[in-house]
């Protein structure tokens, strides 16, 4: 939390001095009232998940069992495809996104590169539930006709890749909605990391290219050293809007509330879950049972922005 | 902590409802085409509006409890004992029907028969293969492929998922022990598509599938439907007239709070698995001119909305079905000690 003792500037010139603390509080004002938006959310859900934490404990984290009948909860399965499809959903998107702004920034003609980088901006503003709907139309049939068929005709029966791939050949799968996903992040990721490449002294580089390096060696060891910290800032946005992602992932994923088994099987994610659920559920167990995951799903996404962090203090040399 | 979320929700039902004497309902996605569609002409007529928001059977239940909305709608009826509880009223609107669909190739619609035991045993992922001896013994010289079964339902609590999985409780004891009955149950196999459309989506696009959608989308997509048996031994076709007969062999009279399951009916037409979709409002209204103009809507509903019902494959409800209703809605919804409306 921010908390700045409220005082003029050193060194400003006198009269200057009201405006100047008129602006901090507003500063701080801004700070404090997202905090406590944060806050306010935290704690709302903690509360209203408690039930369910009192009910299964530990277990809810651990088991697979989903059962509204029941009343049984266990979050296992849509945790572990949250976590599944978003990791997955970035190691598609992140050589992706590098490869289009390097390409827009180093070796596009200008002439084009202002068209392109507007295009993949585009994608940006696509809605997710065009997304989800293009993904269980398109994406969905083609892959299940060209990729998962073909797999799992020339696959060993009880081969490692017949377990890798096994799963109901219609497209809705855990893989598939990674694609979808990573579709989803990539343009955020190519927009920013142009902007950051963009910073990037045009003497530095130039200096780099003088010296003899190759474009890929100016890359590798000039351009990103430069921007690495906000490259990881960058790439951890894109990992936040796959672990939350809910529309388009409802729609692919094949909302199976089991362990994936494999990267074809259908899953479900945590956002899935509780856009499925959320309005039919009656019950007040079952309400708290989706509270509870929405509390987990913030848990997971402060767990994994604070290992950013900690990366990026590593990153210092 | 609960209300806040559902308050929340209900305030922005109602930020959208225009001013006057308009009248508000949320709930069932199923009856939501009629009920707009009947709004329509109403509004033409009477100049009273209607504001429907469809946001699931059990959303509506939690509105009309939180009292944001005039009306709210559901699929699966309430106990007659959660009824006295929250001091509601339910009373049903349509019929409608859920049928099964497949994806087999060389298959034409109807062609394949199954009993409710063994539909069951199909979602159970008893019986994974469609030339299994089970499903064959029933289809004599139906060129069923060798094929695994996709088991797929729906992924989101729906009324609908909740009258089928009550029909495969009643069939079978084994459905009723492992997962039982509600709008989202453990599915033991399958995958689940969002919503009817996402249901009859992942059908089509999955050979060997088996799902189960609301007759209109079935009607609307051409599916390829199983006949399932009904309780007097017969395989009707899943249309509007089987639905109808479902509705009218039903026990409306001697059912308390109109609890009332069209599933498994005894007559011979009768599809077996026929439902009807609920209206809840109050028993004690507060507001007596909007309690009356909720009816009054209904009570044009029943009248003059049956050719608009069954241009959208809806099945009106069985003419002495409503009569019987509209006798009841002046003995059980009251403002003050008195009827808030009478049907003539």
């Amino acid at each position: 939390m921010a908390s700045t003792a409220l005082e003029a500037p050193r060194g400003a010139p006198p009269g200057h001095a009201t405006g100047e603390i008129i602006f901090r509080s507003a500063c701080l004002a801004a700070a404090t009232l997202l905090m406590a938006a944060l806050a306010g959310v935290i704690v709302s859900l903690f509360i209203g998940g408690l039930p369910a934490f009192r009910q299964f404990g530990f277990g809810f984290l651990t088991s697979t069992t989903w059962n509204p009948v029941t009343e049984v909860y266990g979050a296992a399965g849509p945790i572990a495809g949250t976590l599944v499809t978003a990791f997955l959903s970035l190691a598609i998107a992140l050589p992706l996104a590098l490869g289009v702004s390097v390409f827009l920034v180093e070796f596009c003609p200008a002439r084009i590169s202002r068209p392109i980088a507007i295009a993949v901006e585009l994608l940006a503003g696509i809605p997710s539930i065009v997304y989800g709907m293009w993904g269980l139309f398109v994406l969905a049939p083609w892959f299940a006709a060209h990729v998962q068929l073909p797999i799992a005709m020339h696959a060993t029966p009880g081969g490692w890749v017949d377990k890798l791939f096994a799963g109901t050949p219609n497209g809705a799968n855990i893989f598939t909605a990674s694609l979808i996903l990573a579709i989803m992040i990539l343009p955020y990721m190519a927009a920013v990391f142009r902007e950051l490449f963009m910073t990037v002294p045009p003497q530095v580089r130039e200096a780099a290219y003088g010296l003899g390096c190759t474009p890929f060696e100016v890359i590798r060891a000039v351009v990103i050293p430069y921007v690495r910290r906000g490259m990881i800032g960058v790439v951890m946005l894109g990992l936040g809007r796959a672990l939350g992602e809910t529309m388009a992932v409802t729609f692919i994923i094949g909302n199976a509330h089991g362990f994936p088994h494999s990267l074809f099987d259908s899953g479900s994610t945590i956002a899935s879950t509780v856009a499925n659920e959320f309005a039919e559920a009656t019950s007040d167990m079952h309400t708290s049972a989706l509270i509870a995951l929405g509390f987990v799903l913030f848990v997971i996404t402060f767990v994994v922005l604070a290992i950013a962090r900690l990366l990026l203090r590593e990153e210092k040399h | 902590m609960k209300k806040l979320f559902f308050v929340g929700v209900g305030g922005l039902a109602l930020a959208t409802t225009a001013v006057g004497a308009d009248i508000s309902g949320a709930g069932a996605t199923f009856p939501a085409p009629v009920y707009v569609k009947w709004a329509e002409a109403y509004k033409a007529q009477s100049g009273t509006g209607l504001n429907y928001q469809a946001i699931g059977s059990g959303g509506g239940i939690k509105q009309i409890k939180a009292k944001t909305v005039d009306f709210g709608a559901s699929d699966k009826p309430l106990k007659p004992e959660e009824l006295s509880a929250s001091g509601l009223y339910q009373f049903p609107t349509v019929v409608g029907g859920i049928v099964p669909v497949m994806n087999l190739p060389g298959i034409k619609p109807g062609q394949v028969h199954l009993t409710g035991e063994l539909l069951a045993d199909i979602f159970l992922g008893k019986v994974t293969r469609w030339n299994a001896p089970e499903i064959a013994a029933l289809n004599k010289g139906v060129p069923l492929p060798n094929l695994p079964i996709t088991v797929v339902h729906r992924s989101d609590g729906s009324g609908t998922s909740f009258v089928f999985t009550t029909f495969l409780s009643m069939k079978n004891a084994d459905w009723a022990n492992k997962v039982g009955a509600s709008d989202s149950v453990q599915w033991p196999t399958g995958l689940g598509g969002k919503g009817n459309d996402g249901v009859a989506a992942f059908v089509k696009q999955t050979a060997g599938s088996i799902g189960y959608v609301e007759y209109a989308y079935a009607k609307q997509n051409n599916a390829t439907y199983a006949l399932v048996q009904n309780k007097a031994g017969k395989w009707p076709l899943p249309t509007a007239p089987s639905f109808g007969a479902a509705a009218a062999s039903a026990n409306w009279l001697r059912s308390p709070g109109n609890y009332v399951m069209l599933l498994d009916q005894p007559a011979a037409a009768a599809w077996p698995i026929s439902s009807t979709t609920f209206i809840l409002v109050y028993r004690e209204q507060g507001d007596a001119a909007k309690g009356a103009e909720v009816l009054k809507f209904f009570d044009w509903a029943y009248k003059k909305g049956d050719a608009l019902a069954a241009s959208l494959d809806y099945v009106p409800l069985p003419a002495n079905v409503k009569t019987l209703l509209e006798k009841q809605w002046a003995k059980s919804v009251m403002a003050d000690g008195k009827p808030v409306f009478v049907a003539k």
